[in-house]
């Protein structure tokens, strides 16, 4: 008989997809970069994005937090239809944190007052509380003797980790990363990624926009490949990155691993 | 000379005025900008076009028609203020629209990252700009708003043809009671001047200070 506590019975709350998208179309003027993509993400997933430039990932994880506002079809964010612009919209991206390619840290700020900005203002958390949850939290990515300074006092790679801090301080249920390591200098790629591996293991959601295929085959639960707007392919990594199904996939594969 | 020199304490009253108009206002001026500014930028499109209406209707008017129509006209719609009041209310008004500009230049200005990453965490549209936009823009608007104060400083002698008695008002009088045109209005311009020169190096200081590391 096993001592550990049963499972609870998946309520429906936790059984249900975390992000649903269902038939989005995004243009930009008379560019369509997004094609009718259809994408379901459940709870504790890791859904790593790639594919050539201009092929709308970015568009893609900007659209799921309504960075980037869609044309047609739907976006639901645990069960509930991604609201229009407004304090609906503010509480629901309180919630989904994001992480960008050029880091945004508020450059007025020390990194403390980075990640318990939004603590403060947006949940209301007393100083003192936002502040030890946030000397944790830098901790924990590596950078708590950085807490007092300036954002460009600190290295890119220090800066990332500073901008996932700032992110997990608002508790998110969902993660998204778009390009977080493509500003990088090759040597600062790996202590973001360690960040974000860590992350995956402690069951986040995370949707990841990247063209780092390592982090790709070991910590996706699956490979969403796009071009041209549209999802070519899905797949678990193993079985993308040995067998992609589609021509433009294998062709893709083969310019970026060959070297 | 001895006009001037015998009278030095008729011209401090009226640099006193001077001062405490140009204090006032000023900070009139830099509500009335956050206001406008955070109008011209916002989602909302009626605020916007009520913020372009606002600056355009200023910018197009001379000051000292407004301040006419403040002084003269308004209380005849039974709404009256005293002269110091009016011309606080009229020059903070009408610099607060040159301060919005500038402002929404800063603004303009933030990098577009900042005010995203911002939204991300959930802020809302006044939070953004209050607590990570405007503080930034301020930094970089620093020379223009030094500009407007010393443009102030000297629009202050608007007030004179109302019957405020501020420096140019008090130099007007003097020259009234004993006519020497030539050293009252040198030194009342002098006085200006001794206000106004520093305000550079002050504005120089001040954008030192806070200058934005990016």
């Amino acid at each position: 008989m096993s001592l550990a506590p049963q499972a609870p019975a998946p309520s429906a709350s936790t059984s249900q997809p975390l992000i649903v998208l269902d038939k989005v179309c995004k243009s930009f003027g008379a560019h369509q970069v997004l094609h009718d993509i259809d994408l379901t993400v459940d709870r504790g997933e890791v859904v790593v994005i790639i594919g050539p430039s201009g092929s709308g990932k970015s568009t893609l994880c900007r659209c799921i937090n309504r960075m980037e506002a869609i044309n047609s079809g739907s976006i639901t964010i645990d069960g509930a239809p991604l609201p229009a612009e407004g304090r609906a919209l503010a509480r629901l991206r309180a919630q989904v944190g994001m992480v960008f390619q050029s880091f945004n840290l508020f450059s007025h700020r020390s990194v403390l007052d980075n990640v318990t900005l939004a603590p403060v203002k947006v949940r209301g958390i007393p100083r003192r509380q936002a502040e030890a949850t946030a000397r944790e939290l830098l901790d924990r990515v590596g950078i708590g003797d950085k807490a007092d300074q300036l954002p460009a006092q600190l290295s890119g790679g220090q800066q990332q980790r500073a901008a996932i801090a700032r992110a997990l301080a608002m508790e998110p249920k969902i993660m998204l990363f778009d390009e977080p390591t493509s500003a990088l200098d090759p040597e600062m790629i790996n202590e973001v990624l360690d960040v974000m591996r860590e992350l995956a293991a402690s069951g986040m959601t995370m949707v990841v926009v990247t063209h780092e295929m390592g982090f790709a085959r070991t910590v996706a639960n699956r490979v969403v490949f796009m071009d041209e707007g549209r999802i070519v392919e899905t797949a678990p990594p193993a079985e993308f990155f040995a067998s992609p199904k589609s021509e433009r996939a294998r062709d893709f594969l083969g310019k970026i691993l060959s070297h | 000379m001895n006009v001037v020199l015998d009278n030095l304490d008729v011209f401090g009253s009226g640099l006193w005025t001077t001062l405490k108009l140009t204090a006032l206002s000023f900070l009139l001026a830099l509500g009335v900008g956050v206001v406008v500014a955070t109008a011209r930028v916002c989602p909302a499109a009626p605020l916007r076009a009520a913020g372009l209406a606002y600056v355009e209707t200023v910018r197009n008017t001379p000051p000292l028609v407004l301040l006419f129509l403040f002084v003269y006209g308004l209380p005849k719609t039974g709404v009256r203020y005293s002269l110091f009041v009016s011309a606080v209310l009229v020059l903070g008004g009408y610099t607060g629209a040159f301060v919005a500009e500038a402002l929404r230049s800063g603004i303009n200005a933030v990098p577009i990252g900042q005010a995203e990453a911002a939204r991300s965490l959930g802020l809302t549209f006044t939070k953004t700009l209050r607590y990570v936009v405007l503080p930034q823009a301020f930094r970089t608007v620093v020379p223009p708003l030094g500009a407007l104060l010393s443009a102030l400083v000297r629009n202050t002698s608007l007030a004179a043809p109302i019957g405020l008695l501020e420096l140019t008002a008090r130099a007007g009088q003097l020259n009234t009671s004993d006519p020497n045109p030539i050293w009252i209005y040198l030194a009342a311009a002098v006085a200006y001047m001794v206000v106004t020169l520093p305000l550079g190096a002050v504005t120089r200081l001040v954008e030192r200070r806070v200058a934005v590391a990016r």
